[in-house]
């Protein structure tokens, strides 16, 4: 087991994968000189043509990585949240809808790495934590890592996985450490994270938090403060928000009867929403109290900190709304 | 002449058969058989064919809305093809497409897109793979004159010629996007002329002469496998009918002259290729004439086999969605 940083274990995810199989290669903007870090020594060890530094085109690469996917290369594409707006037609006229639309004849494994740069003082256009709008869309999984670890084996799976993969890269874990295993340590000799199979991350009595990416690390720590409270908090991490794992969600609203869901996109229509909904329609006779969503609130991220700091989930958010809970 | 008498026929049997494919889809959706929109390709047959005998079945190709021309072209399947336009099992796409959405992979046809510019990344993606791979395939994207102004097109033209793709960029330029007129929205004078901006050489086709199309695509293909880039070619042609099937709130006369689309009728692309097979002794009259039967009759069969094959199961709504599939929330 080693103390591996986040970007480090995006790093090893990609470089494991492309040393397994030629048909992985990467492309993004700026990646052969790894201005963001989790490309370090691609180039080296990969050559220029499975490591393609692009124009600033994401309507013309993504759309390239995607017809590439389809005649048999898994591309990983590196880009921010903020530009996949530039390259929407690509992800959802193509890659979401072409599989279905042509009958099951394309397949396309492609993955598009997207990182969510908040609460940083970025300011609007470069903050988004869109992954609600595309779960709106069919199509496309999405994976929402919370810890080194997880970011790893999800990355991986996302790569061998045979659809198109959005991995919601989340930039405020970046520098975060964490337990990641030495493949040597492994039965299977690499480290897997399968989609759509929730983690309890915490296990408790009293109200159950789902947490989503960034916001996972301030529920366990909310939970643990609640702990020397006397208030016992279960803290669970979707990993996947499609497929979404409902059932250890269910079950754990079942056992506590409450819920808090804390996710950094925007409250309207967000991951959120969707879990609430889920529970209301299918745990409703389990609840003791109204579920509580704690996400951003419904403006754009201000540059200043003074205000940026009011948009997102924090702990005494989270902290609150659990007690809301157990008032009922 | 240097083409091959078999190619030549080929050439022809398949614009004939886009031609009376067509026709029969204009009376089928008349009478209402179908419904949605379908997009002509009635006078533009020598475009796609004429390039896509450049082709090999290995080679791929990327198309638009106006999407039965090409999949005809490239020798895909009338029947399966009219029972996709039917919303049948059997179709291309097993009903799930239509009309817009014609693909057939086994034959290099990557799908059919009806945003428009949009497949032109997608077919330069086929290329890319090619070029990482060092394999020896090309890729083509068909666009029209009105997705000759998308971003994806100028993204994709930049992209193909910095990494030097084998990648055809083919134009067709039939005057009108729905009602608006070419000259109205392009700031050239030529499709091709944006060539220059990219690097790339632009070449301006008849796009009436099937023989002038496969030559000029012919040598961008071989251009494209030698690793020399993309090509640009722009083939003017002309669309007879309107925009789609279906849009009756588009009048003949309020955009175009009847003289003007008469003076395009007098440059049929099946006259210009008929007339030169028969003037050189490759082809007589009476085997043009059975080549257009036989077409007329395999449009028929493959009509009987749409109205024939049933309509998708309701549990079809779900299948397809996933190579790896998830529960359904």
């Amino acid at each position: 087991m080693a103390q591996t940083i986040f970007i480090e274990a995006i790093n090893q995810a990609i470089s494991e994968e492309m040393a397994r199989d030629e048909n992985v290669y990467i492309m993004g903007e700026d990646i052969r000189r790894a201005v963001y870090g989790a490309t370090q020594d691609l180039l080296n060890d990969y050559g220029e043509k499975r490591v393609l530094d692009t124009p600033l085109s994401e309507n013309g690469f993504f759309g390239a990585a995607i017809g590439s996917s389809l005649v048999g290369m898994r591309p990983i594409v590196e880009t921010l949240t903020s530009f996949m707006w530039v390259g929407m037609d690509q992800l959802i006229s193509q890659a979401a809808k072409m599989r279905y639309m042509f009958g099951g004849q394309a397949t396309l494994p492609v993955v598009f790495r997207a990182t969510m740069f908040y609460g940083g003082g970025s300011a609007a256009h470069h903050s988004d934590r869109s992954y609600p709008m595309f779960m709106n869309m069919p199509g496309i999984k999405i994976v929402v890592p919370s810890n080194p670890a997880d970011m790893k084996g999800l990355l991986k799976s996302a790569v061998r996985d045979n659809d198109p993969t959005i991995v919601f890269e989340d930039g405020t874990l970046f520098g975060m450490r964490g337990d990641v295993p030495d493949n040597a340590d492994l039965p299977e000799g690499e480290l897997i994270v399968p989609f759509g199979e929730a983690k309890i991350v915490r296990e408790g009595t009293d109200c159950t938090i789902v947490a989503i990416a960034g916001a996972v690390n301030i529920a366990i720590a909310v939970s643990d403060q609640l702990a020397a409270e006397g208030i016992s908090v279960e803290v669970i991490d979707p990993r996947t928000l499609v497929p979404f794992d409902k059932q250890t969600v269910l079950e754990s609203v079942e056992k506590t009867g409450r819920l808090v869901i804390a996710d950094p996109a925007h409250k309207v229509c967000s991951a959120a929403s969707e879990i609430a909904s889920i529970v209301a329609e299918e745990g409703f006779w389990s609840l003791q109290a109204p579920i509580q969503k704690v996400a951003s609130e419904q403006v754009h991220i201000p540059f200043s900190p003074a205000l940026e700091k009011l948009v997102y989930p924090d702990a005494a958010k989270i902290t609150a709304a659990v007690k809301r809970t157990l008032e009922s | 002449m240097d083409i091959d008498r078999d190619l030549l026929l080929m050439m022809l049997r398949r614009m004939w058969m886009i031609r009376n494919f067509e026709l029969k889809v204009i009376e089928v959706h008349g009478a209402g058989e179908f419904s949605g929109a379908a997009h002509p390709y009635i006078g533009e047959e020598a475009v796609a064919v004429g390039a896509c005998a450049a082709l090999k079945d290995t080679d791929y190709i990327a198309g638009n809305h106006r999407s039965h021309g090409h999949p005809i072209a490239k020798g895909g399947r009338v029947d399966k093809a009219m029972a996709e336009l039917y919303g049948r099992v059997d179709g291309y796409c097993k009903g799930k497409g239509g009309s817009m959405h014609l693909a057939d992979y086994s034959i290099g046809i990557l799908g059919e897109s009806g945003i428009l510019g949009s497949s032109v990344p997608v077919a330069v993606g086929a290329a890319l793979a090619a070029h990482i791979k060092g394999d020896s395939f090309v890729s083509l994207a068909f666009f029209g004159d009105g997705a000759s102004n998308q971003g994806a097109l100028h993204e994709s033209m930049n992209l193909a010629s910095v990494w030097s793709l084998p990648v055809i960029f083919l134009c067709e330029n039939n005057q009108y996007a729905v009602t608006t007129s070419y000259a109205e929205t392009v700031a050239v004078e030529h499709v091709s002329d944006r060539a220059s901006a990219y690097n790339m050489p632009g070449i301006l086709v008849d796009g009436q002469d099937a023989i002038a199309m496969y030559e000029a695509t012919a040598a961008a293909v071989t251009r494209a496998r030698a690793g020399e880039g993309p090509t640009l070619i722009e083939g003017l042609t002309y669309r007879y009918e309107e925009h789609s099937l279906g849009l009756g709130r588009v009048r003949r006369g309020e955009y175009r002259t009847e003289e003007e689309i008469e003076s395009w009728r007098q440059r049929d692309p099946l006259d210009i290729l008929e007339n030169t097979l028969i003037s050189q002794g490759i082809a007589t009259r009476e085997e043009c004439d059975a080549i257009n039967a036989e077409t007329v009759d395999e449009v028929e069969k493959a009509t009987e086999f749409a109205r024939n094959s049933p309509f998708p199961e309701p549990e079809a709504l779900f299948e397809d969605m996933w190579s790896d599939p998830i529960p359904l929330p």
